[in-house]
């Protein structure tokens, strides 16, 4: 238990290096993008404007040497101050927080349908390694990881929008439906939710049946698996009791490491989608010059990573009970 | 079954080519270079010209066999030049990645301790910035180039390149024929660069090939923002123009994702095919 303990706290120390490193990163880029970055915090606020571009100098610290400027920066993001705004002239953490939820929630329910499905396919699958239906999941994998998921979900929303309109292609909420209680909200929000969370599920479907497959390959050959079959259990048993608890491990050390991907999957659906998440958003500042917002996302969605990757190592324990001591 | 012994990459090639999927995808490959090597020049329309009524349906006009875009672009123009800049980028960026991954890995895995160590966290920074918002960033603070794209490509893409190095390297480094090597007096650099990065070659092959296919998906991704070269025409750049009005003309973002998905699906089954072609212990099997 102490043991346990112990490696959580390491881990979390390990974690807030990590996003101080990221605050690094962004101040360093800054920084190095060329001219001056008074006139890059600036952006569109006209910074020719020479008491303009003084007053930001003062405002930012930027006339104090540059090791200052560094710690006076992560002393004000670690507070939740990333700056403000020029294009919609609020805070940039409160720009983020209006958008993390929406995004969070999309790329969670991809994440799970992918993992749910996928590996039930996968599973499926290596019952048969030879069959027919093996090979169509084999196909499907291929096919999933090839297309690019803008076009997938641009597909989709020519088949919903022009051929069978039975889903909303765009947006989160329907204007229809403000004001109607809370259990029609969240119906609203999910009818939206459909298409998004496809889109972004199949290319990680795609993987994790390619990799779950292999996974119980390997696992349903070894010894205990024999044992196991030996000692007269059911299939079911065995499949899903015995062989799919240590196939998992290589399919949750992926999901962990693929969550930046996924994060990176969903600024491009929520773009197809017109989704109002930190994706739309960095676009947006992308379009406006928005420094400060764009690189508040980027912070944003690094810790959201950060916190995934804490997530998968402390679920290896609940899988895996070799660990729990350690 | 002959029993003759072959070099380690003749044989390779014999389970590559009997990879019936492997062979289709180098086939695949070679049908879309040649489109766009050959392509262009044959057909000499350009990507950017009005060439007709704007909307025009695809097998309508015989001129106009892919039909046009919101502009009255010609799409079937764009569809082949358009993997022009996508695979070169995608080459390039791919390059750039494999480069800094190896480098990294190969030294944080031959020398451990504190190197290895500083390289890991590094490593882990990298691995935590996702990477298609790190690459905005980017090209947003550095105006969108060619160049600058494949810069911001390779920067997010080597983290499982250095990871698979410094695995290898690590393994490598105090296997006999190291030893031996060392003992000969071979300095860091001859170890790391004639003894065991051959030796560690085939993996990272694999490793290479996924991330060719990765990067090409990136760029599209890229110019589907609007965030490369707008001067260039490419797959993505058509798609992401297109973006507004794929219910009027679905054939303008249809065909030029088509393209994508094909290179990427031949990239990827090319890697499959190495992968069992380079990694013996599926031989077996």
């Amino acid at each position: 238990m102490q043991r346990t303990l112990v490696t959580v706290l390491r881990r979390l120390a390990l974690a807030v290096g990590l996003v101080l490193a990221v605050l690094a990163v962004n101040f360093t880029l800054i920084h190095a993008a060329p001219g001056d970055p008074a006139l890059v915090i600036a952006g569109e606020m006209g910074g020719a404007d020479e008491a303009t571009m003084a007053t930001i100098r003062k405002t930012y610290g930027l006339d104090r040497p540059l090791h200052e400027q560094f710690f006076t920066y992560l002393g004000k993001s670690v507070r939740g101050d990333l700056g403000t705004s020029y294009t919609y002239n609020r805070p940039v953490i409160d720009l983020i927080l209006g958008r993390l939820g929406p995004t969070v929630l999309l790329v969670l329910t991809a994440l799970l349908c992918a993992i749910v499905i996928g590996t039930g396919l996968g599973v499926l699958a290596s019952r048969r390694p030879d069959s027919f239906g093996s090979g169509v999941v084999t196909v499907f994998s291929l096919v999933g990881y090839a297309m690019p998921v803008f076009w997938t979900g641009i597909l989709l929303v020519i088949l919903f929008g022009k051929v069978w309109p039975v889903m909303p292609i765009a947006g989160m909420r329907d204007v229809r439906a403000f004001g109607a209680g809370p259990w029609q909200a969240a119906l609203d929000v999910a009818h939206h939710l459909v298409l998004p969370a496809a889109t972004l599920a199949i290319v990680y479907l795609a993987q994790y049946s390619r990799l779950s497959r292999a996974s119980m390959l390997e696992v349903l050959g070894s010894d205990y698996i024999r044992t196991a079959r030996a000692k007269g259990l059911s299939d079911a048993v065995v499949t899903f009791k015995h062989a799919l608890r240590n196939a998992l491990m290589p399919i949750v050390t992926i999901a962990g490491l693929q969550f930046g991907n996924l994060i990176s999957g969903a600024v491009l659906v929520e773009t197809v989608f017109s989704w109002p998440g930190l994706g739309t958003l960095a676009l947006d500042a992308i379009l406006g010059r928005d420094y400060p917002t764009l690189l508040g996302v980027l912070t944003f969605s690094a810790i959201l990573v950060i916190v995934a990757n804490l997530i998968t190592d402390l679920s290896y324990r609940w899988i895996d009970p070799r660990l729990r001591g350690r | 079954m002959s029993t003759e012994a072959l070099s380690p990459w003749r044989e390779a090639w014999r389970v590559f080519s009997s990879n019936k999927a492997a062979v289709l995808g180098l086939l695949m490959l070679a049908v879309v270079a040649a489109t766009m090597v050959f392509g262009p020049g044959l057909y000499g329309v350009s990507a950017f010209d009005i060439a007709g009524a704007p909307f025009t349906a695809p097998f309508t006009d015989p001129k106009l066999w892919l039909g046009t875009d919101y502009l009255g672009r010609d799409v079937l123009a764009g569809v082949l030049i358009g993997g022009r800049a996508t695979v070169l980028v995608g080459l390039s960026a791919a390059a750039v990645a494999v480069t800094i991954g190896v480098t990294i890995g190969a030294l944080a895995g031959y020398f451990g301790g504190w190197v290895d160590l500083a390289l890991s966290r590094v490593t882990e920074l990298f691995q935590v910035l996702p990477a298609l918002l790190f690459a905005m960033v980017l090209v947003t603070l550095f105006r969108p180039s060619l160049t600058v794209v494949v810069f911001a490509i390779g920067v997010v893409a080597w983290t499982g390149t250095a990871r698979l190095a410094r695995a290898e390297f690590l393994r490598l480094t105090h296997l006999e024929f190291a030893n031996a090597a060392r003992a000969l007096g071979a300095g860091h650099l001859r170890l790391m660069l004639r003894e065991i990065l051959p030796n560690a070659l085939p993996p990272l092959i694999v490793s290479a090939t996924l991330i060719v296919g990765a990067a090409i998906l990136f760029e599209a991704g890229l110019s589907f923002l609007g965030l490369s070269d707008p001067n260039v025409m490419s797959w993505g750049l058509m798609i992401g123009s297109n973006r507004r009005n794929i219910l009027e003309c679905w054939w303008a973002v249809t065909f030029p994702g088509a393209m994508i998905f094909a290179t990427v699906l031949a990239v990827s089954l090319i890697g499959d095919g190495l992968n069992d072609a380079l990694n013996p212990k599926l031989h077996l099997r």
